[in-house]
């Protein structure tokens, strides 16, 4: 009997009952993600009750205002489609970056590899938070820099992945009879040398969410985030004098992202179980 | 060594290098005139000011020149001037370095030695409840924001119970000297120093749990358990030296993390270091400052790196040093 590799993959995936349990605590967040700013379409920025409202003192502000009296909850919820939007669209970024350096080095070799390794050296070396920082500081923070500026320090790990996949594919014979029958390099990459790739990627990238979102909160945390969109770090960052005093204006936010990066870890782990069998853990 | 040492720092050299290009191309790339844009905003204003400006760094000058310019001024320590606090920039970095020093050295020991101590003990204890609970805070700790973990380490142990002083690098007029003033200085590098090396800790136990796991199933530890040997002896001799390796390089790796990590921390502790200062360099848009403590950043992890290659060759006698 054949089953399809994806129902297989599933059900190594849901073998792993920490991901299941990552997938449903992401599943809660996409929705509030999605649908959150529609159920509560006012602007988190305004003022609706007394400032320094404590959690579960009022039914309408359930999570309480924050120094300012704006509702903790609605920054929550729209901080939600924040957060998730700079993890994604920024690791897709930095895949735009990183798998054509690594597949070129890879399959070329030569002086083409070492230019292009020395290259993603150099960016791993450097302080990526402290790069970011600076990157962020000089071209002004908004959603368009914070993205490209989490891609630009997050994607030699990419590169390094995709060119140790490309070298071990390449001598594969499917790829000489590619060669043989006449497609050019750039075929062979796209068409036969990628697909082949994919599943280290597909876990890789999970992770990078996950990190790209802990980077998005520390930078809006130091006041680095856009100034027109409410985001999670942006919350603590703005309740850290207020520590002493209305110590939940921190903790709130902080469980969110804690919840958010979990989850993702979680389920890169159980794709990592789905997707690359050959690596099942051996001692099962 | 010597010679596997020079190579090294020729590769840090040229890594410096590019890093006074970058800098220098970011000053440039930056949206305005580079003489505002060294000046900092609040030199903006003076145009006789900015002139000089222009004419010490040759801004009328080629592309290649200007740059020719900063690097030998970078070359000689000289890492600008910073106008908002009236102060060249590598002395403010000079003065501020040895508190983030003794900060990263501290989390990243800290880090290395919880983070083996506890991985070890996990994989000897492999699927049984105490490994459970490592395995699971480890996952916890690595999901967690790093200056989450400060604030709320603050909040637990300096205001709620008081045990530690969450704030600053010593108590500001007690005048300690001596052993008195290491001892004070440490009960203020305590917090500091374990939240910032929580999260590397986390990553530790993860990568020496999985590597003593991975060696244990080779065929040299079968042969060590045939011969007889107690398994504590295979598990310290055998397996947790050759498990060490990839924790070393990961090690090198993450040095670039504990620095950049620093910046939070001490912006949270307000602990006097490098970090603390590109978070007020942030606000002030004090451009000289936040590019000179890139530079000085990228030189500790330089640094770091070349540590942790060292201490490689001398666990790992099979590396021949061929460059």
């Amino acid at each position: 009997m054949t089953r399809s590799p994806l129902i297989l993959a599933w059900r190594r995936f849901a073998q792993n009952r920490g991901a299941v349990i990552g997938l449903a605590i992401l599943l809660v967040v996409v929705i509030v993600a999605l649908l959150g700013p529609t159920l509560m379409p006012q602007s988190p920025w305004r003022m609706v009750g007394r400032p320094f409202l404590p959690p579960l003192t009022d039914g309408a502000l359930p999570l309480g205002t924050d120094a300012v009296g704006r509702d903790v909850l609605t920054g929550l919820v729209h901080g939600a489609r924040v957060s998730l939007m700079v993890g994604l669209v920024s690791t897709m970024v930095a895949l735009l970056i990183g798998v054509p350096v690594g597949a070129l080095a890879g399959y070329f070799g030569g002086w083409v590899d070492d230019a292009l390794m020395r290259f993603t050296e150099f960016f791993q070396t450097i302080p990526s938070f402290a790069l970011a920082i600076v990157l962020l500081a000089i071209f002004q923070p908004s959603l368009f820099w914070i993205i490209l500026t989490i891609a630009i320090v997050s994607w030699p790990p990419v590169a390094r992945l995709v060119r140790g996949e490309v070298l071990s594919l390449r001598t594969r014979e499917y790829i000489e009879a590619a060669i043989l029958s006449g497609q050019t390099s750039l075929q062979i990459i796209i068409r036969q040398v990628l697909p082949n790739a994919l599943p280290p990627i597909i876990v890789l990238a999970s992770l990078m969410v996950a990190t790209a979102i802990l980077l998005e909160s520390s930078l809006s945390f130091l006041g680095l985030g856009d100034p027109n969109v409410m985001s999670w770090g942006y919350m603590i960052g703005a309740a850290r004098t207020v520590l002493r005093t209305a110590w939940w204006l921190s903790f709130i936010p902080g469980i969110a992202i804690l919840l958010t990066v979990l989850a993702l870890n979680l389920i890169g782990e159980g794709l990592n179980d789905a997707l690359n069998p050959r690596l099942q853990r051996r001692e099962e | 060594m010597v010679r596997f040492i020079l190579a090294r720092l020729v590769k840090a050299a040229f890594i410096l290098l590019a890093i006074l290009v970058l800098n220098f191309s970011l000053i440039h790339a930056a949206p305005g005139d580079p003489a505002a844009v060294m000046a900092g905003e609040a030199g903006a204003t003076d145009e006789q000011f900015l002139e000089d400006l222009r004419r010490r760094f040759g801004l009328d000058q080629p592309f290649h020149v200007q740059l020719w310019i900063y690097i030998k001024g970078a070359v000689q320590l000289d890492l600008g001037y910073s106008y908002r606090r009236g102060m060249p920039v590598a002395e403010l970095i000079w003065d501020r370095l040895p508190a983030t020093l003794l900060l990263t050295a501290t989390a990243f020991f800290i880090s290395i030695i919880f983070g083996v101590i506890a991985g070890v003990a996990a994989a000897a204890r492999q699927g049984r409840w105490s490994d459970s609970i490592i395995s699971t805070l480890a996952l916890l700790f690595y999901a967690t924001p790093l200056f989450w973990v400060a604030l709320m380490a603050a909040l637990l142990f300096s205001v709620t119970l008081g045990w530690l002083p969450g704030f600053g690098y010593e108590t500001v007029g007690a005048n300690h000297t001596g052993f008195a003033r290491a001892l004070d200085i440490g009960r203020h590098l305590v917090l500091p120093a374990t939240t910032l090396g929580l999260f590397f800790t986390a990553i530790y136990v993860r990568m020496t749990r999985a590597s003593m796991l991975e060696v244990s199933r080779l065929d040299f530890v079968k042969t060590a358990r045939a011969k007889g040997l107690s398994p504590g002896v295979i598990q310290r001799r055998h397996v947790l030296r050759n498990a060490l390796l990839p924790v070393i390089t990961l090690a090198g790796l993450q040095a670039g993390q504990i620095v950049g990590g620093a910046v939070l921390t001490e912006t949270v502790f307000a602990w006097p270091g490098i970090g603390r200062l590109m978070f007020e360099a942030i606000s002030q848009r004090d451009y000289n400052v936040l590019l000179g403590v890139f530079f000085v950043s990228a030189a500790m992890v330089l640094l770091f790196n070349l540590i942790t290659d060292i201490v490689y060759v001398i666990v790992d006698p099979r590396i021949r040093i061929t460059q």
